[in-house]
């Protein structure tokens, strides 16, 4: 085939089929894939990838058929990789219809995906999350780390928290790049591509809710790299547990309500503190961001349920993935609310959601905080709130979130951290 | 009397189809998930967050954007529906296509054997002049011609 990309003779055999067709047909993907972009050579990936397909939906068999043509020609991905969150029916507390729809209709493919995953090098039977970076998982790139990473929210963090180099890969084209341990060198990867071409100006009253100021920038400045000031004076300039955790929340918004693949942090995101406003290309355009933009962005959110002020029946909180720190934390909050609306169990079916790692962790090592989860009635799972709301009988019930990727996908309705656990301790509005 | 805008072909084909137009980024995911999921016959687009398409058909039109946004499921999402056979015939972008879309045409039609025609750097005037309902057609050299109102 004619292409622009320079290989070397070792990628031009692959090309040509000498290692097999599954592997030409990658390789043949990935070269159309660069010269889209105007690459001009692959480079080597350094560390393990991460999927966004984890889920066995019956819907997905065209995905399922390349698996099963890529196991079938012997190849497998370079390093074990973690993928995006598995369904889980026993902790979220469905019905028996809902079970069913999931169990045969939905996912009537997860055995033999999950399978399927398995023989291409996932990294064990508990790595299913969209946070792999946790230190519970283990999925951490180093700074500088070239990867082939899909999910929108692990893409930004890793690019963006840890300064690893990650394209906002598709699915597929992520695990092609595990397997050929090589990916088109652009955009993201090159030190051209993570100039910021906004500067977005934070002046507000306080420190902003993370989903919703990701919202506001992803909004704005759609795929484009923002290099964001004014933050420092309410998140210092350490990247502590905390920051961190709010910056998983605020890529997350920003990458699926726009398309953010990586953002700067004056001060406080390694190549920000770094670089400096080096990091800011010229001719980047100014966003000012105060409270009254951030109402009115959070203003703007359409509400589809049917009828507006119907009660709520179930609160997820956690896309993307809990810490364990933010697992401490909402156990804390709802404590907090609990006591103070004078209740002892919340108000609606109330669902955290977490790594299987995480959740094993917190379960052993904070007993205590697990406990009270358990008496509050909250529930814990591994699933991905996105995926149980996308059915015909989740869409249509009154669903809540604080989290702004659920909200954008699904018919869930956004409530910022305080009020959500005022609204689901109470069991309405 | 119509115009004739020039882009870059990333999917080369010849076709003729009416357009719908979204201004803003068009989420992929959001935007065929439902139909997809419920194995409906055509697309119709499911984002609550596209004013300009949301509820209108999708399946055999030329989806006219800026690009796409969203998950990173967005390629595979593209590729599932082409091989289910009710993606868009064509997708033309006024923008340098994005990472997911680019990934989601190309799986298409390695993999499948479909095709989703698939045009961009079509620039701004094109986004402006096309029209809900305008008949295009594109030429294998990314060429689109809109018949206007």
């Amino acid at each position: 085939m004619e292409h622009n990309m320079r290989l070397t003779p070792e990628e031009e055999a692959i090309l040509n089929g000498e290692q097999g067709e599954s592997l030409a047909k990658v390789m043949k993907t990935l070269v159309l894939y660069g010269d889209a972009f105007g690459a001009e050579k692959f480079v080597d990936v350094t560390g393990p990838s991460h999927l966004v397909t984890s889920f066995g939906l019956n819907v997905l068999k065209p995905v399922f058929a390349i698996m099963d043509e890529l196991i079938a020609g012997g190849v497998k991905a370079k390093m074990p990789f973690t993928v995006d969150p598995r369904p889980d029916f026993a902790n979220i507390e469905s019905g028996l219809l809902e079970n069913l729809v999931f169990k045969k209709i939905m996912y009537g493919m997860q055995e033999a995906y999950d399978a399927q995953l398995a023989k291409l090098g996932l990294k064990n039977s508990n790595a299913y999350t969209c946070t792999c970076y946790h230190e519970e998982v283990g999925n951490i790139p180093k700074y500088g780390d070239i990867l082939s990473w899909a999910e929108s929210s692990a893409v930004v963090y890793a690019n963006s928290v840890i300064g690893a180099r990650s394209n906002r890969n598709s699915g597929i084209i992520e695990l092609f790049g595990a397997i050929l341990g090589k990916v088109p060198f652009f955009d993201l990867l090159t030190d051209e591509g993570r100039q910021a071409k906004w500067v977005v100006e934070v002046k507000t009253s306080k420190l902003p809710e993370a989903q919703v100021l990701g919202s506001t920038v992803g909004m704005k400045v759609m795929e484009d790299v923002p290099y964001v000031k004014g933050l420092g004076q309410f998140l210092g300039s350490e990247l502590t547990g905390g920051v961190k955790d709010y910056l998983k929340d605020f890529g997350a918004a920003a990458a699926s309500n726009g398309a953010v693949g990586l953002y700067h942090i004056e001060g406080l995101t390694p190549e920000a503190a770094e670089k400096g406003e080096g990091l800011i290309a010229e001719g980047a355009k100014t966003y000012v961001i105060d409270d009254a933009e951030l109402d009115r962005v959070k203003a703007s959110y359409p509400v589809i349920w049917k009828n507006k002020e119907t009660k709520p029946v179930r609160c997820f909180i956690g896309c993307p993935h809990l810490s364990y720190r933010q697992l401490d934390d909402w156990v804390k909050k709802f404590g907090a609310e609990l006591q103070k609306q004078g209740k002892t169990k919340v108000g609606m079916i109330t669902v955290f959601t977490a790594a299987p790692d995480v959740i094993e962790r917190f379960k052993t090592e904070n007993m205590d905080a697990y406990g009270k989860l358990l008496r509050y009635g909250i529930k814990l799972s591994g699933f991905c709130p996105l995926m149980y709301m996308n059915n015909p009988l989740a869409e249509k019930k009154p669903v809540i979130t604080n989290s702004n990727k659920l909200r954008t996908y699904t018919s869930a309705r956004y409530y910022t951290d305080d009020e959500i656990v005022a609204i689901a301790v109470k069991g309405g509005f | 009397m119509s115009r004739v805008f020039k882009g870059r072909p990333v999917v080369a084909g010849a076709i003729s189809c009416e357009a719908v137009v979204s201004h803003g980024g068009f989420n992929t995911l959001a935007s065929f998930q439902k139909s997809a999921l419920m194995k409906k016959k055509q697309v119709i687009c499911s984002d609550q967050n596209n004013p300009d398409l949301y509820n209108k058909l999708l399946t055999g039109k030329a989806v006219c954007l800026p690009q796409t946004i969203g998950s990173t499921t967005g390629g595979m999402v593209l590729h599932a529906v082409s091989a289910m056979g009710i993606a868009p015939a064509a997708m033309l972008f006024s923008k340098h296509i994005d990472s997911l879309a680019a990934a989601g045409v190309i799986l298409a039609s390695v993999w499948t054997g479909s095709k989703i025609v698939a045009v961009d750097l079509l620039g701004d005037d094109f986004l402006e002049y096309v029209k809900d309902g305008m008949t295009l057609s594109v030429a294998p050299d990314g060429t689109v011609t809109v018949d206007g109102e």
